[in-house]
């Protein structure tokens, strides 16, 4: 599966698809499948704050749990509710199933991020 | 592929929602091979096995099996095993994977007071697939002229499959129908292959150790090294019904009547979540701020999708309803104590 050349990436294999000051934010196709079929999701309330590389909620697979790390900092400003309700959604299509919109509250962290091409030499 | 007792073992061929749910509707191929094999012959075999396994092997006919316990003095479980009778004399035990140098040595040591008994590793002499689910022996039957609708659950017997000399019998770790079929090493791919193909109609598919286990969960079935081990015995791990409490001596036998007589402090549970979240092992249980025990299983089951698990509780917290707590990473979540298991098939 492509890695979406417009979105960025962060080690921890997370995505956020940037839109002004604003992100959606999910886990890679490689995380997927390193976790398996994804079962539970636990996401912030809106409004909480986050910080760059803290965890802002744990996805559950049958056979493990895993943190998900916020790859910028900022507000939880939207939590994708019906994602929470279909979570192999992750699994089928990991890079349309956003689970947090962050709103940014310090943009000089994307530069830290990785573009795809880096991105996917990562996961080789 | 994950280290597996000294094996390299595939987690999930295709996913292990799809694999448990192929063998709960269909029909599961899984590769055991790294299960032990342990035989005991003699004059004396079956004073060895009586020693050495809690079960009644007495009971046993030839060609019929029973799941047992090989136990410490103090009643715990060095392994959990199968015992087969193969002749009056001559039993099979199956044990773990990565028990099965221990085992041996811990049977080796004890049947000596026994007599004449000899136990031999015969581990390499076995490969052991397991084919289960609704559809198995659908599947099974074209491939061998054993007789596989007349053998009863728990029993066993010799012949071929696809042309490959076999022992088969109707057991398994997944709470469906199915059969194990024990066959030598350099045959097993052929089988392999040949139960794939026998069964591609039907949708067989390969699975792996993950939908193994959430299986043997959804079934109540303990594992050795997560529910029992040396530190639990088989009271205590609501297993009393593989005890012979008739036989005069066994290891653990003394514990054992002394713990029955006496009742357990603890016991093996099944729960259910009630509250959002999934319940892994090793995490705390708690009845209001007290701590009253740890989860040693405990998962999402892909057939039954409830959260589910088994933990050891005080006995004051066992009774079926009772409603516990459960600490998810520093979150106590209600839960609840169910009957076992949580899933039946309905034949």
């Amino acid at each position: 599966m492509p890695y979406p050349a417009g979105y960025k990436y962060t080690k921890d294999h997370e995505w956020i698809d940037l839109a002004g000051d604003r992100g959606k934010v999910g886990i890679t196709d490689y995380a997927q499948q390193q976790l398996g079929d994804v079962v539970f999701m636990e996401l912030p309330e809106v409004g909480r704050t986050v910080k760059v590389g803290q965890s802002f909620g744990t996805i559950e697979s049958v056979k493990a749990v895993s943190e998900l790390f916020a790859p910028v900092s900022g507000v939880v400003a939207e939590v994708n509710a019906a994602l929470k309700q279909k979570p192999e959604l992750v699994n089928s299509d990991p890079h349309a199933s956003w689970m947090v919109v962050i709103k940014l509250s310090d943009p000089i962290e994307v530069g830290t991020l990785l573009d795809a091409a880096a991105y996917e030499a990562l996961t080789k | 592929m994950v280290p597996f007792g000294g094996w390299e073992m595939p987690v999930e061929y295709t996913g292990i929602t799809a694999e448990h749910m192929a063998v709960r509707e269909r029909a599961g191929l899984f590769d055991v091979s790294h299960m032990g094999q342990i035989e005991i012959a003699g004059d004396q075999a079956l004073e060895a096995v009586q020693r050495i396994s809690c079960n009644d092997a007495a009971k046993l006919k030839v060609g019929q099996a029973q799941y047992s316990g090989l136990l410490t003095s103090a009643g715990t479980f060095v392994d959990d095993l199968l015992v087969y009778r193969l002749a009056p004399n001559h039993f099979l035990l199956v044990v773990n994977a990565s028990h099965i140098d221990r085992d041996y040595a811990h049977i080796a040591e004890n049947i000596r007071p026994a007599g004449d008994a000899v136990a031999v590793d015969a581990s390499g002499r076995y490969a052991l697939l397991a084919l289960q689910g609704p559809a198995a022996l659908g599947i099974l039957q074209p491939l061998t002229a054993i007789d596989l609708a007349s053998m009863k659950y728990y029993w066993f017997a010799h012949g071929e499959v696809a042309h490959v000399r076999a022992t088969v019998s109707r057991t398994g770790y997944t709470g469906e129908d199915g059969f194990e079929i024990f066959v030598p090493p350099q045959s097993a791919d052929r089988v392999w292959l040949a139960l794939l193909d026998a069964g591609r109609s039907v949708g067989v598919v390969p699975c792996g150790l993950g939908a193994r286990d959430t299986l043997r969960l959804e079934a109540g079935m303990r594992l050795h090294g997560s529910d029992i081990d040396e530190t639990t015995t088989v009271l205590e791990a609501d297993l009393g019904w593989i005890v012979g409490w008739k036989k005069t001596d066994f290891l653990g036998a003394d514990a054992l009547r002394a713990q029955k007589a006496a009742g357990v402090s603890r016991r093996l549970v099944g729960f259910e979540t009630i509250d959002a979240g999934i319940a892994r092992s090793g995490y705390d249980v708690y009845s209001g701020d007290t701590k009253i025990g740890r989860v040693t299983s405990g998962t999402q089951t892909p057939y039954l999708k409830k959260a589910v698990g088994l933990a050891y509780v005080s006995v004051a917290a066992a009774a079926s309803g009772t409603e516990i707590h459960v600490d998810i990473r520093g979150r106590r979540e209600r839960a609840r104590v169910v009957p076992l298991p949580f899933y039946k098939r309905s034949m």
